[in-house]
């Protein structure tokens, strides 16, 4: 799967975002993450193949997460379902 | 092609039928209903920005905007899943809610071709596959059913009863389901 990365000052912590193309609260999510120079990489799942979905499918389950969107798993292991500012600060300690 | 101000005109009628308002951050506002307008273009209905498609009509008709979830989640939270949707009090606040997922994961599964409880058709050559999911990859296996309203005989034929009837606003456990058979004599 291609990930898209967006480098930032703020590369202490390895950042995934599962995001889609269309949802506004994911396009906040990137444009927050970037005014808070967080390096970050993201993959907008309605634009991949079937087979690809499913990987999507199983990390974001296996992480414990729900399959919404934006979700955000931070070092592999913290899971951040919808656009909450309060939970990305105290994870990304910005 | 359906354009932006069509989409937005759709949203405003719908909302004042209903008696809900749009999402009062003009921006946000935009944001759904290019959203909205992308995925007509796309799939060939409004579906919800906010959620996956399985770029198949029957596994997506509850989440094609106004979606299924919409009443129950205003009535709720005040607005709905994606917030395009909002009631007179979150309207007038701004303050927009955190609104949980409703849609049984049953139903979300369904966009991922991870389908354990529906018979899963032999996908399309991969060649003909698009990025998009615009060809759809498995047949609807979707067994509707006709489903009345006790309260005001509503009648619909669908996988499951809305959640409020949209004629009585009756609850979904006034409906029942309308059980048909056929005989054959002789």
């Amino acid at each position: 799967m291609q990930f898209s990365k967006v480098s930032g000052k703020k590369n202490n912590h390895k950042v995934t975002l599962y995001a889609l193309s269309t949802c506004v609260w994911c396009k906040l999510t990137k444009e927050y993450l970037k005014e808070n120079e967080v390096e970050y990489q993201y993959v907008d799942v309605d634009l991949l193949d079937e087979d690809d979905k499913t990987k999507v499918h199983e990390t974001i389950s296996s992480k414990g997460g729900m399959l919404s969107y934006p979700t955000i798993i931070v070092d592999d292991k913290t899971v951040i379902t919808g656009f909450r500012k309060d939970k990305l600060k105290e994870a990304l300690e910005i | 092609m359906t354009t932006l101000e069509e989409t937005r005109r759709r949203a405003e009628a719908d909302a004042k039928t209903y008696g809900y308002f749009l999402t009062p951050q003009p921006e946000l506002l935009q944001g759904f209903l290019e959203g909205l307008k992308t995925n007509e273009d796309r799939y060939g209905y409004p579906l919800c920005p906010c959620r996956l498609s399985s770029g198949n009509f029957e596994y997506d008709r509850d989440i094609i905007c106004p979606c299924d979830y919409r009443d129950p989640d205003i009535a709720q939270y005040g607005s709905c899943y994606c917030r395009l949707y909002v009631n007179k009090q979150v309207y007038e606040s701004k303050n927009l809610p955190e609104v949980p997922e409703r849609r049984p994961i049953e139903k979300q599964q369904r966009a991922y071709g991870t389908q354990p409880t529906i018979k899963q058709v032999v996908p399309q050559s991969e060649q003909e596959k698009p990025a998009t999911a615009q060809t759809p990859k498995q047949q609807a296996t979707i067994k509707k059913k006709l489903w009345y309203c006790k309260q005001c005989g509503y009648v619909v034929f669908r996988e499951d009863p809305p959640y409020i009837c949209p004629i009585c606003k009756a609850k979904k456990e006034m409906f029942a389901e309308i059980e048909s058979s056929v005989k054959f004599n002789g």
